[in-house]
């Protein structure tokens, strides 16, 4: 490089001319615009901003300037050089957006393919009904009881005053277990109802008891549209000191409540049970007419067969005989209780129209009920 | 219970508007449940008259007897001409009074009669059957032939009561006194608040010296016997039209006069009667007990062998009946039509007894035999109606049959006092949960038929009929149905707070979601099986699974046992679906099974009048068998589908291998995978689940690919796997809080490493040497390929690939410290399994 020369005129440098800088600048820019790749921009590039581009040979010029002359001819080449780079970058926006529309929409997908790989699994219904049945009385400070399938019928009947004569018994369409070396006595039976799991709950538990009593239960009934000799049933039980039919009747509206809705309720009709006294038959409102499908011909229900009430089962204030059999005083104790079936439940909760359906364990059955109902 | 409301109106003056419908309310609001109200002769339309038949021209060339009649029905056909009609029965002659179906009307079913064209003639009408008019059977299988003295032309409507609605009333066990007409009518009387006209109310002779003797040695099975002789019955006399419907519209079958009476009286009272042949009983009527091994031929025909329990009615010779329940062929009253009609009765003894309850049941049980006494005597029949269901049977034999009562009346009767319960007046009023007041207390238990006394303390004397009111709260439950249960208000208690699920239960629930979401389908299965399944899967002859519970009574004599293993049902619930064309299939089920003890003992009954004591009940799960949950899955054809994707993957070992780890993954139970074999499975591929409890290892389980011979045995998919295991143990070992591991967030270092290894090595074996020899460095190991070939590794030799991943909690490690690391694992690996790294 030559010395600084005071006396060096800028003007004389043909490549710091004002109009030689505004033309470099401009091929520059029109060369970024006509470029039409991001490829051909990389040429432009190189071409006009790389280290051999006619800019910046012009840049190195000013170095042999007079000091004087320096900062003009910097300004000059810095501004030209600033509006390349701008240029540059705007153009290498623009191309990058081309870019991306188009790779994007050549990545495009069918979004609707399905991806069924593994089909999903599901619960059986009754199993999740169960639960849900429980979950309503498990928030209210109940807890959940369970006991064996096969038990003594000391529990299965005598302590819930069916005795060995009760015509009761004989009505129960029990399975008997074989006894020790195949005879017939053996005083056990498959359970043929949950009660059984209430007089363990008394016996086991430290009063006051509520408990819900979900579970298998068998009778000596033909498999039909409407008949399983395996079915499930939710027992409720409460003995605590003052409890009334009230309360009975509070517990059922609460629960109807929560399965099927505000302003559900439930009906009481005199029955009889020999491990209840008083016991009722209840039945809740149609949940899908609410009972406006009674006498209206015009509007049939066919959950309730326009009955305007659902059959749920039977309920009672507990005998005091259970109670005393399970060494509760009934003088200072009083207990409700009820049970019903959930095939039934699930039959008019979910429409299903034949029994078998829920026992066959058919996936096409189960799976569109998921995880829960 | 069937009730005609006709029947019923005759003992309560209810309103002539109301309707069958109308008095089922009110008495299912009461407590009684009416389930159906019959509507009889509902769609029957007249013409329906009284005929004459004149003259029966039998026709031939038919392929069954026909015969043309012409039959006079008066003025009815609006001609007073013979009406022509053809018919196909027998059993008239000429001169014979029958029931005419004129053309224009309907017969029930919407049956409608026009005159028509039939074999060969004109027929206007039909001559009726009693099944055509819907009266039911009457036991002549042919058209009704009515009684001579019947007038021509008669409305046969009215005649016959066509037109009636019957409650059919299912009747609790406790309510023995609504098995009656009489019963149903006080509950009818107390529901619309009317007075009961009582069909026992009658005036009966009393005892003397001169009845049939009677003799009574068991008083407690027996406490009342009233004994009636009715002599010169009219063989000829027939039971009239009326009593006959009554009897068809309860749903029994009008037999002969004096068995009619016995049954209508019974369905009235609702006190069983027995009527015996007096010139077939010799000497003194008995009630004793049998002795054991005594015989007797029953009204059925059958020859029952007695039991010392049973309670028998005798004469000189020995049972002439087995009490309460059905009398013998011995006695039998014969019947004018029975093929010896010459030797009809004209002599009756009738028994009116009351006798034990559970007496009753016992032998009924026992006998496996179900009359309408027995059903009755079993839930409780009114002891002080015996005499007037006597007095009425004798009465209507008198009425009906021209017989004469005999002066003599026997009344063998076992002193007792009524039964009174002490209750408090508000004791109602603390079960329900309402304030009803001692008045209306008293008064609903006077209704119902009892003597009340005291004020704050009511002493009740329960009447005779309801021998149910046995305690306190029978009494409230009377109050409380008749204040209604519509009426109680609706209050919630408050339960102390709860805990939640149990462990158990949570688990439960957990596992069923894990395997749900790893796309497995919930199949619960009944758990009666066959015995020969165990041969089909394979188990050993001494194989513990083999002992099951059995059933004496199970709904098919193929499948007598109780389940030891879930495998049967679900492969059952599998082969269903794979036959109805899902052939992709992954089913689970969690459910007990049943395992006996090696010493199973028998439940006695324990008593009820206090708590049993806790080795009481102990002696009595002692007899039950194990109970424990297991779980279950069973797979066949795809477990990846094809698709667009790529290919499909089949189920596989590996897939069942990998449910148990999910399972006890969710009981947080540490889960030993190793190689087993048990009967089901394939020997190659069979892994057994051990888990350690207590400090002893312990089989908790298999999994893998079922043996061919299994699924060709159990008509399986090919290549079909299952897992089953013990959820209860799995619950017992599994650890509730897991602990939080400590995350390092420096670099992690990673190294693989390839070990090559004797083919029967397990991979567990040399993970878990690779993990120790690692050390505390070693943040995670994975398998990420299994090599086999013999030219590159040799016969009978494999390689492991697994990728080790090492941080430290305090610094970046180095590449030093990892390779250090990592050979340490390699040469533990080599000292342990023979592992050397691949070159």
């Amino acid at each position: 490089m030559s010395a600084p020369n005071k006396s060096y005129d800028p003007v004389e440098v043909e490549a710091l001319k004002p109009e030689e800088i505004e033309r470099m600048r401009d091929e520059a820019l029109a060369a970024f615009a006509a470029a039409d790749s991001l490829d051909a921009l990389q040429e432009a590039k190189v071409a006009h901003t790389g280290g051999t581009s006619p800019l910046s040979l012009a840049n190195r010029e000013i170095g042999a300037l007079p000091p004087h002359a320096k900062a003009a001819a910097g300004k000059l080449v810095g501004q030209a050089r600033g509006a390349v780079n701008k240029g540059l970058a705007a153009r290498q926006a623009e191309l990058e957006a081309e870019r991306d529309a188009r790779v994007l929409v050549e990545e495009a997908v069918d979004v609707t393919l399905p991806h069924d790989r593994v089909p999903a699994g599901a619960r059986h219904p009754l199993t999740t009904l169960s639960e849900r049945i429980e979950d309503v009385f498990v928030a209210m400070g109940y807890e959940v009881a369970e006991g064996p399938q096969v038990e003594a019928e000391w529990f299965n009947f005598d302590a819930l005053n069916i005795g060995p004569d009760h015509p009761a018994r004989g009505e129960a369409d029990t399975f008997f277990v074989q006894g020790p070396d195949g005879g017939t006595e053996s005083g056990v039976v498959l359970r043929t109802h949950t009660s059984p799991v209430q007089i363990r709950s008394l016996l086991d538990r430290e009063l006051p008891v509520y408990v819900i009593c979900p579970g298998r239960v068998y009778r000596t009934d033909e498999l039909d549209a409407t008949h399983t000799p395996v079915f499930h049933q939710v027992e409720l039980l409460a003995v605590d000191e003052g409890l009334t039919m009230a309360d009975l009747k509070g517990t059922l509206d609460h629960m109807v409540q929560a399965l099927f809705g505000e302003g559900m309720k439930t009906r009481l009709r005199p029955n009889f049970f020999p491990f209840t006294e008083p016991s009722a038959e209840m039945d809740m409102v149609c949940y899908v007419c609410r009972g406006e499908s009674v006498g209206n011909p015009d509007r049939p229900c066919r959950t309730c067969s326009s009955e305007g009430w659902i059959e749920l089962g039977g309920c009672g204030m507990v005998n005091p005989k259970v109670l005393t059999a399970c060494g509760v005083d009934p003088e200072k104790y009083s207990g409700f209780a009820f049970g019903f079936g959930i095939e039934r439940m699930l039959m008019f909760r979910h429409n299903v129209e034949d029994m078998r359906d829920m026992v066959e364990g058919d996936v096409r059955f189960t799976r569109p009920f998921g995880m829960e109902i | 219970m069937r009730v005609p409301l006709s029947w019923l109106r005759e003992y309560v003056d209810l309103p002539a508007t109301e309707t069958g419908r109308d008095v089922q309310a009110k008495l299912v609001s009461a407590g009684l449940e009416v389930e159906t109200v019959e509507q009889l002769g509902a769609d029957l339309k007249g013409p329906l008259v009284v005929g004459q038949v004149l003259t029966i021209e039998e026709l031939e060339g038919f392929k069954k007897p026909i015969r043309f009649c012409t039959v006079d029905v008066g003025t009815a056909n609006g001609t007073g001409e013979p009406q022509e009609i053809v018919c196909g029965a027998r059993n008239f002659a000429v001169g014979d009074k029958v029931v005419v179906v004129l053309p224009g009307a309907v017969l029930p079913g919407g049956f409608a009669i026009s005159a028509r064209k039939t074999y060969g003639r004109n027929s206007h009408g039909m001559i009726c059957s009693s099944d055509e008019l819907g009266m039911g059977d009457d036991g002549t299988k042919g058209i009704i032939v009515l009684p001579p003295e019947t007038e021509v032309g008669k409305d046969a409507i009215e005649l016959l009561e066509l037109v009636d609605e019957v409650l059919d009333i299912a009747v609790t066990a406790n309510r023995g006194d609504c098995l009656s007409i009489r019963g149903v009518a006080r509950e009818t009387a107390i529901a619309y608040g009317l007075p009961l006209r009582d069909p026992a109310l009658l005036d009966v002779p009393g005892p003397n010296a001169f009845g049939h003797p009677v003799q009574v040695s068991d008083p407690f099975g027996c406490d009342r016997f009233t004994a009636r002789t009715v002599t010169g019955l009219d063989p000829e006399a027939r039971s009239p039209i009326w009593l006959k419907r009554r009897l068809q519209k309860v749903g029994m079958r009008p037999i002969s006069l004096a068995v009619d009476i016995t049954n209508y009286v019974m369905m009235e009272l609702g006190q069983p009667l027995h009527a015996y042949d007096r010139n077939l009983v010799q000497g003194t009527i008995g009630v004793r007990r049998a002795t054991e091994g005594e015989k007797i031929v029953t009204l059925d025909g059958v020859t029952r062998k007695l039991h010392a329990e049973d309670l028998v009615i005798t004469d000189d010779r020995g049972p002439i009946g087995l009490a309460g329940v059905m009398g013998g062929a011995d006695t039998e009253i014969a019947d004018h039509d029975a093929e010896d009609g010459a030797n009809a009765s004209t002599e009756v003894v009738i028994e009116a007894a009351h006798f034990d309850q559970v007496s009753i049941a016992r032998t009924a049980r026992r006998h496996k035999l179900s009359s309408e006494a027995s059903r009755r005597f079993e839930r409780g029949v009114d002891p002080l109606a015996a005499s007037a269901a006597a007095q009425r049977t004798v009465d209507l034999l008198v009425l009906l049959a021209g017989g004469t009562a005999d002066a003599g009346v026997t009344e063998v009767i076992a002193p007792s006092a009524p039964h009174t319960i002490a209750v408090p007046a508000d004791h109602p009023d603390k079960v329900a949960g309402v304030v009803y007041g001692r008045e209306t207390v008293v008064r609903r238990l006077q209704e119902v038929g009892c003597d009340v006394y005291g004020q704050d303390e009511l002493i009740v004397t329960v009447p005779s009929w309801r021998p149910d009111l046995a305690d306190i709260n029978d009494l409230a439950e009377e109050v409380i149905r008749l204040e209604g249960y519509e009426n109680l208000p609706s209050t919630l208690p408050k339960p102390p707070s709860g805990r939640g699920l149990t462990h158990r239960q949570r688990l439960h629930r957990r596992v069923g979601r894990a395997l749900a979401g790893a796309g497995y389908v919930e199949a619960p299965n009944y758990p009666f099986i066959s015995e020969q399944v165990f041969d089909q899967l394979g188990l050993d002859a001494d194989d513990p699974a083999r002992r099951v519970v059995r059933l004496t009574n199970p709904l098919s004599d193929e499948e007598p046992a109780l389940r030891t293993s879930l495998l049967p049902g679900l492969l059952g619930a599998l082969r269903r679906n794979d036959g109805r064309g899902s052939h992709d299939l992954a089913l689970f089920e969690t459910g007990l099974v049943f395992q006996p003890r090696a010493e199973q003992g028998v439940a006695v009954a324990l008593p009820v009048d206090r708590r049993p004591t806790d080795e009481e009940i102990a002696t009595l799960d002692a007899a039950l068998p194990e109970q424990p949950r297991h779980v279950a899955v069973v797979l066949a054809g795809a477990r990846e589908q094809a698709g667009w994707w790529g290919k499909g993957r089949p189920a596989d070992w590996a897939d069942a291998v990998e449910a148990g780890r999910v399972v006890a993954r969710e009981a947080g139970a540490e889960l030993i995978v190793r190689k087993g074999q048990y009967g089901p499975w394939h020997p190659g591929r069979c892994a057994e689940f051990v888990v350690v409890v207590d400090g002893a290892e312990r089989v908790v389980g298999h999994a893998g690919e079922l043996h061919p011979r299994v699924v060709k045995a159990l008509g399986l998919p090919a290549r079909t796997c299952a897992a089953e295991l013990d959820l209860d143990v799995l619950e017992q070992v599994g650890d509730d809080t897991p602990q939080a591991p400590s995350i390092s967030s420096f670099p992690v270092a990673t190294q693989d490493v390839a070990l090559v290894v004797d083919e029967f090595v397990p991979h567990t074996e040399v993970e878990a040497a690779l993990r120790e020899g690692a050390g505390e460095l070693l943040e995670g190991i994975r398998l990420f390929d299994v090599y086999e070939n013999a030219e590159q590794l040799g016969e009978g030799r494999k390689s492991l690939a697994y990728a080790l991943r090492f941080r430290a909690g305090d610094r970046t490690l180095t590449v030093d410290e990892a390779s250090a690391a990592r050979d340490a694992a390699v040469a533990l690996a080599g000292e342990r399994t023979g592992a050397v790294l691949r070159s």
